[in-house]
């Protein structure tokens, strides 16, 4: 209650609490959506195909009968959870791996940086298309191919980040009062480091969501009975000249997603960046 | 100028080759057996003998530095193996239908610009009134518009609706107003974003005052003293998005039958083509270090502060 008081007595502005309440709801969504979702969302009945919108099925059922608003709920599960395990472990490499060159410095730094740069010189999407070609198609290697080709640019700004941090005096008091090497970085240098990700991860979501149902629109993510919101896309195209309407919902979950998520990062990027300019700047 | 262009062609060199060591540690590395794909592909039954001659033929059997290093004998001279699938020297392969991309990606560039600079300068100049208002609004949703589903969108309203623009294929230029809107959309809002941005901050300043002072008509002022200047983070910016762009005609072929080379490289995933998969990403290398080069000259052109840094900078690079 106290942090929802806190939060409110900050006066977000308007935009930035509807993201918020979205970014709860989508969360909602990503963790409890199959169950939620009142029909079986691979269940084909063909009977029941292409049927417009009706009290059983608010949104329609699809070219084999499949109850559209189903999907949409049980794919949040696939298309969010995808989205939300590259940030765990993009951070998770992109912020070990930058940390380490950062603080190692000398041969070490240079030798990573090197690694991170032939990562950087191709466009991720193209790079993500190629991991996929090298590990094979489904959902998990999507995750896969979509971290290998984003986390260089986590890695390059954590490594800026500790290498201007390890030289502030504090960073310094802390290791002359015989703080350990790894104590330092955990307790001192670390926070620091994670606001200013956390802006640029937020920022990254949206584009992370593109990348993923991009992928899967193209058929290499997520195989067809199981929902998944550009597998969705994909599903449509088939029957985009007789029932048009199939291909907006998937693609409006989408969007709402990246929405939020890009008023989130510039919210977040507001609120922190000002701490961050007084405390976190190099000298 | 010319020493910028020369020293980063020939970064260009131990660049690619890190890149393709790189790309053949991890296609090596990769789950699964080349020869395997390879008869399968071929429609021969994987027998052992057939393995093994498979394997022959491939020049699996042999040490794998060996291996790396009479494909980067071959790849020097161009000769980037066969297809698996059509037998055809990859380079032909992708050759073919690289000018489809770069057409669809370099008319978006275009477009992305024609828009956006004006959209910007517009947006900064009204700063709060009801056009920044509406070019802010349309930056923020565009940016989170899929480029796949914009697509679809545009076929429904034009093609199917309308039944104005063909839904696909590659031909006149009627082929080219869905394919382009939906690659440069995103794109297109991120740089309004920028230039407002960039414009605003330049209005500010005091060469603009005083150049207004001077008594100089607002045209002037704009074209020569905010817009100059505004451009110069817009022209990096575009170097950075322009690997996205190229992303995006990617997944947008698809949806249009664009005969690019996104539709290859997807093809080359489903059927495991490696060779056509190794070519595709040192080409892409190739095409994206060279769009970044044009777009650091076109900065050096536009700001003459960049070019002494561009010079000053390269000692950073060499060792």
């Amino acid at each position: 209650m106290t942090l929802l008081q806190a939060g409110m007595a900050l006066r977000p502005p308007p935009g930035l609490r509807l993201a918020s309440v979205s970014a709860l709801l989508l969360a909602g969504l990503m963790l409890f959506g199959p169950w939620l979702a009142p029909y079986d969302p691979t269940e084909v009945a063909l009977d029941l195909k292409l049927m417009g919108p009706s009290l059983a099925h608010p949104l329609g059922t699809d070219h084999l009968g499949r109850d559209v608003l189903s999907r949409l709920m049980a794919g949040a599960q696939v298309s969010l959870g995808a989205v939300a395990a590259i940030l765990a472990l993009v951070l998770t490499l992109g912020v070990g791996i930058g940390s380490l060159a950062g603080m190692a410095g000398g041969r070490t730094d240079a030798a990573i940086m090197r690694v991170c740069d032939a990562f950087l010189t191709i466009p991720t999407f193209i790079l993500a298309l190629f991991f996929v070609g090298v590990l094979g198609t489904g959902p998990a290697n999507v995750v896969t191919a979509v971290v290998l080709s984003h986390w260089a640019w986590y890695a390059r700004m954590a490594r800026a980040l500790v290498a201007g941090l390890k030289r502030q005096d504090y960073v310094l008091a802390a290791r002359v009062a015989g703080t350990g090497r790894l104590m330092t970085v955990v307790r001192h240098i670390l926070p620091a480091v994670l606001a200013q990700m956390a802006i640029l991860a937020s920022l990254d979501i949206g584009h992370m969501m593109l990348h993923v149902s991009g992928l899967s629109f193209l058929g290499l993510g997520v195989t067809p009975p199981d929902p998944e919101w550009g597998v969705m896309i994909n599903d449509a195209r088939a029957v985009l000249w007789t029932q048009p309407v199939l291909v907006l919902w998937p693609g409006l979950m989408i969007m709402l997603t990246v929405m939020t998520f890009n008023r989130l990062g510039d919210g977040l990027r507001d609120a922190l960046d000002p701490a961050l300019q007084a405390g976190g700047k190099a000298p | 100028m010319r020493r910028l262009i020369a020293v980063r062609l020939l970064l260009l060199g131990p660049m690619l080759l890190a890149v393709s060591l790189a790309v053949f540690t991890v296609l090596r590395l990769g789950r699964g057996d080349p020869a395997l794909d390879y008869l399968r592909i071929s429609g021969i039954p994987p027998s052992d003998a057939a393995l093994l001659e498979a394997r022959r033929l491939l020049g699996l059997d042999r040490p794998l530095p060996e291996q790396y290093w009479s494909w980067l004998a071959d790849a020097a001279r161009l000769d980037f193996g066969r297809s698996y699938v059509t037998g055809r020297p990859v380079l032909d392969e992708i050759l073919h239908h690289l000018p489809a991309t770069l057409q669809l990606a370099g008319v978006s560039l275009l477009v992305t610009l024609a828009f956006s600079v004006p959209l910007g300068l517009w947006a900064a100049l009204r700063r709060d009134r009801w056009p920044d208002r509406v070019a802010r609004g349309l930056a923020f949703v565009g940016v989170s518009v899929p480029n796949f589903w914009l697509g679809f969108l545009l076929v429904l309203l034009f093609s199917v609706t309308l039944g104005w623009l063909p839904a696909m294929g590659r031909g006149g230029w009627q082929h080219m107003v869905m394919p382009v809107l939906a690659v440069s959309l995103m794109s297109l809002c991120i740089n309004t974003r920028l230039v407002r941005a960039a414009a605003l901050e330049v209005l500010n300043q005091r060469h603009v005052l005083y150049a207004r002072l001077r008594g100089l008509p607002e045209h002037r002022v704009l074209t020569r003293h905010v817009l100059r200047n505004a451009l110069v983070p817009v022209v990096t910016a575009t170097g950075m998005h322009l690997g996205e762009l190229l992303g995006g005609t990617m997944v947008v072929e698809s949806i249009f039958g664009w005969p690019g080379i996104g539709r290859l490289a997807v093809s080359a995933i489903h059927n495991r083509d490696y060779p056509v998969l190794q070519g595709f990403i040192l080409l892409m290398t190739v095409v994206f270090v060279l769009c970044n080069l044009a777009v650091d000259i076109a900065g050096a052109w536009i700001d003459p502060r960049q070019r002494r840094l561009a010079m000053g900078g390269r000692r950073e690079f060499l060792p």
